[in-house]
């Protein structure tokens, strides 16, 4: 019975050294690691002040009904008093004021629909995104992105988070020695700077756009905490019929020699 | 109120009045509780009637998606979305669909990988084991046309990349492809008729093709094989007529098959609840994008369980050719010198001559759509390329034992491989892999042939 081991060690080795398909990202800038909390309902709730505020200006959630916003705590009276700005009844979904040709007109392509964005994204992507707009004079917009280069959407938290420059600076190691590349010259690395401040601390700016994150999560998948829950219940009974199926097996087999 | 003897007198009363207008007694009887299977089916045994669950959870659910989902390009993504937020249970039924999805593949996959470890494609089951190559293809044709519906990136441009090599074929290839398309593009024509193939024509041949497989396993001449490779039906006991190490398949294997179908139930749950997308690759992220015709992704890469074909593909180089030309031309020396006879010469030569003149006429491309075919329906000649005298991996020798794990191991490479931004190193490995993989099978009519065998016992172990 060896073969068979080894066949199904190889099987299940293969199955644990799959790493994850890859998502899209700008050449070789490492993402920042973030876990989002779906079941943070206060920060579910600033995400969507955010969100609304700042994205659906420009970006619709056209899947997403206002009234879903219930799911994060919030009453209908709350939603049409606070966050309800492009739509007449709670029940309507969370569209864009603007058409997508003027859109594209004025952006140079119609900003993509929100919904789902984090999951195909991934919140890594967003949070390091909306974290690393740097001033650029060679673009339209006079932004520019470290994770999504010469993206067409300007700074739109710039306020929040103030301006930032892309600074050229000596490459170190660990223990702070400069890094030579294979040319013989000390090798660089683009870091951003702070240029000038905003109307929040570093800190706090990385809070909301956390929040933000979070928000665009729940929003991707409204029904997934629903779906954790129900789960558990199926994989309780499930175990339980494991067992009695197997000991009906059992005493079925009693005579199988 | 009637009391238990005159109930239990109504249902038999009902049953002999359908007996006698309606087989079932009988069908029941030989398909079930007089249907002897083996008594000494293993883990690996499971799968036949786990993918036959699989597919009725995918009928099932699929009826349900169908009520909400809407194959139109301008709709299709945004409809998979409600199913998802606002039908109420839609996103339990997407995901049990989606998940179900790549079950049936893992099923199918050791169902078959159990034939190849115990020689269930051998005598008297070559058409037993050609219906299954059938269900196979048909499962694959399944897949992918409903992997266009959700209409997201990776479907539009999937089913592009994979139409388009009908394309590579010489003279035809591009009318074919739009008679395919119904448009020069993927598009709202080709979403309709894959919708229309997905939901109604591939399941009634796959119903079809699964009734034809049963049959034919419970034909009273076949019946299952088992680990041992042993055929029950030579050791009957002569006063009854029934193989002495056979057990009526109800009720022993339908108590165990339940018990499997709880096991991997429970597996299934966990990845339906809990992570859904698998990483990524149950559900992709770029599938998340609605589909844009005008925005070629930078990465396309097909579902899992279908990249090791896709590698087979992409490993095609000039450089393969070469090395395919060289297996030809020693193929075409060593059946020169083989004493055999004239007529089968010459076939052999023909056939070496054509394969060479093909290997110069068409380009890479067309063999690589070429050899990605061949990849799948290799596994058809199985019962005539095994020369071994057994059945059973148990009773093989070391030859046959490190061929089925090198054959495993070019699966698995070339499925990550296919998954994956190629690189020249690669490229290179997949090539290692292809090679593995095609050598599996065309070598084995050599390799099955001088192993040391032992001879499988008289009786089940």
């Amino acid at each position: 019975m060896n073969a068979k081991r080894i066949l199904l060690a190889l099987v299940a080795a293969a199955l644990a050294a799959g790493a994850s398909p890859a998502r899209a990202a700008g050449e070789g800038v490492k993402l920042d690691d973030v876990e989002p909390d779906v079941t943070d309902l206060a920060s579910l709730q600033s995400g969507a002040r955010t969100f609304v505020n700042y994205c659906l200006n420009c970006y619709g959630a056209s899947l997403v009904r206002y009234n879903a916003l219930r799911q994060i705590g919030l009453t209908d009276d709350q939603i049409r008093d606070n966050l309800m700005f492009t739509a007449e009844k709670v029940g309507m979904p969370m569209a864009v004021a603007m058409r997508p040709a003027e859109a594209a007109q004025w952006f140079g392509v119609a900003p993509p629909d929100l919904s789902v964005i984090a999951r195909a994204r991934g919140a890594d992507w967003l949070y390091t995104y909306l974290r690393t707009f740097y001033r650029d004079s060679s673009t339209p917009t006079g932004w520019n992105n470290m994770v999504y280069p010469n993206v067409a959407m300007p700074h739109v938290l710039w306020a929040l988070q103030g301006e930032q420059a892309l600074k050229e600076v000596p490459a170190t190691t660990r223990d702070g020695k400069p890094v030579i590349g294979e040319d013989g010259r000390p090798r660089k690395v683009a870091r951003l700077e702070q240029v000038t401040p905003g109307a929040l601390s570093t800190a706090a700016y990385d809070k909301t756009v956390y929040d933000l994150v979070n928000f665009l999560v729940w929003m991707g998948e409204p029904h997934q905490l629903e779906r954790k829950r129900i789960g558990i219940w199926v994989l309780f009974g499930l175990t339980v019929l494991v067992f009695l199926t197997y000991f009906l097996k059992r005493a079925y087999w009693k005579n199988v020699h | 109120m009637p009391n238990a003897t005159t109930r239990n007198a109504w249902a038999l009363r009902l049953f002999e009045w359908v007996d006698a207008r309606f087989p079932l007694s009988a069908l029941w009887k030989e398909h079930l509780s007089e249907y002897y299977a083996p008594k000494n089916f293993n883990f690996w045994y499971y799968f036949g009637s786990l993918s036959l669950l699989v597919l009725v959870l995918q009928i099932v659910t699929g009826i349900f998606l169908t009520m909400n989902y809407k194959p139109d390009a301008n709709l299709a993504f945004a409809s998979v979305e409600y199913i998802m937020r606002e039908v109420p249970w839609g996103w339990l039924i997407r995901y049990l669909h989606s998940t179900g999805a790549s079950f049936f593949f893992i099923c199918v996959y050791l169902h078959m990988f159990r034939a190849l470890l115990y020689g269930s494609y051998r005598k008297p089951r070559e058409l037993l084991w050609l219906i299954g190559v059938g269900i196979f293809l048909c499962l694959m044709a399944e897949a992918f046309f409903g992997y266009l519906l959700p209409w997201g990136q990776m479907s539009y441009w999937g089913a592009q990349v994979i139409v388009n090599l009908f394309g590579a074929i010489p003279v035809v290839g591009n009318d074919l492809a739009e008679w395919i398309r119904g448009d020069f593009v993927v598009s709202d024509a080709t979403l309709n008729r894959f919708f229309a193939l997905h939901v109604a024509a591939l399941p009634l041949v796959l119903l079809g093709l699964v009734a034809v497989h049963i049959l034919a396993l419970h034909d009273e001449h076949v019946g299952s094989n088992n680990p041992d490779g042993t055929e029950i039906k030579q050791n009957k006991d002569p006063a009854t007529g029934i193989p002495r190490d056979g057990i009526p398949f109800h009720p022993y294997y339908t108590v165990k098959d339940i018990f499997g179908a709880m096991v991997f139930l429970l597996v299934f749950s966990l990845i339906a609840f809990f992570a859904p997308e698998m990483g990524g690759y149950f559900l992709e992220h770029n599938n998340f994008i609605p589909a844009d015709p005008l925005k070629t992704p930078p990465h396309i890469a097909p579902v899992w369980y279908f990249t090791p074909y896709y590698s087979v593909l992409r490993a095609t180089t000039d450089e393969l050719k070469w090395v395919i030309a060289i297996a030809v031309l020693v193929f075409m020396v060593w059946a020169f010198l083989r004493r055999s006879s004239t007529p089968v010469r010459m076939a052999l030569l023909g056939v070496g001559v054509v394969l060479l003149a093909a290997l110069v006429l068409l380009d890479a491309k067309v063999w690589g759509v070429l050899l990605m075919g061949a990849s799948v329906l290799i596994f058809a000649f199985l019962p005539w390329l095994d020369r071994s005298p057994v059945k059973s991996i148990r009773y093989k020798g070391w030859i046959y034992k490190l061929a089925l794990t090198l054959f495993v191991m070019a699966f698995i490479v070339l499925g990550y491989l296919g998954m994956q931004v190629p690189t020249t190193l690669l490229t290179r490995i997949a090539q290692v892999g292809t090679i593995v993989y095609f050598a599996f099978f065309l070598l084995m009519p050599w390799y099955s042939a001088i192993d040391k065998t032992e001879t499988p016992p008289e009786r089940l172990t």
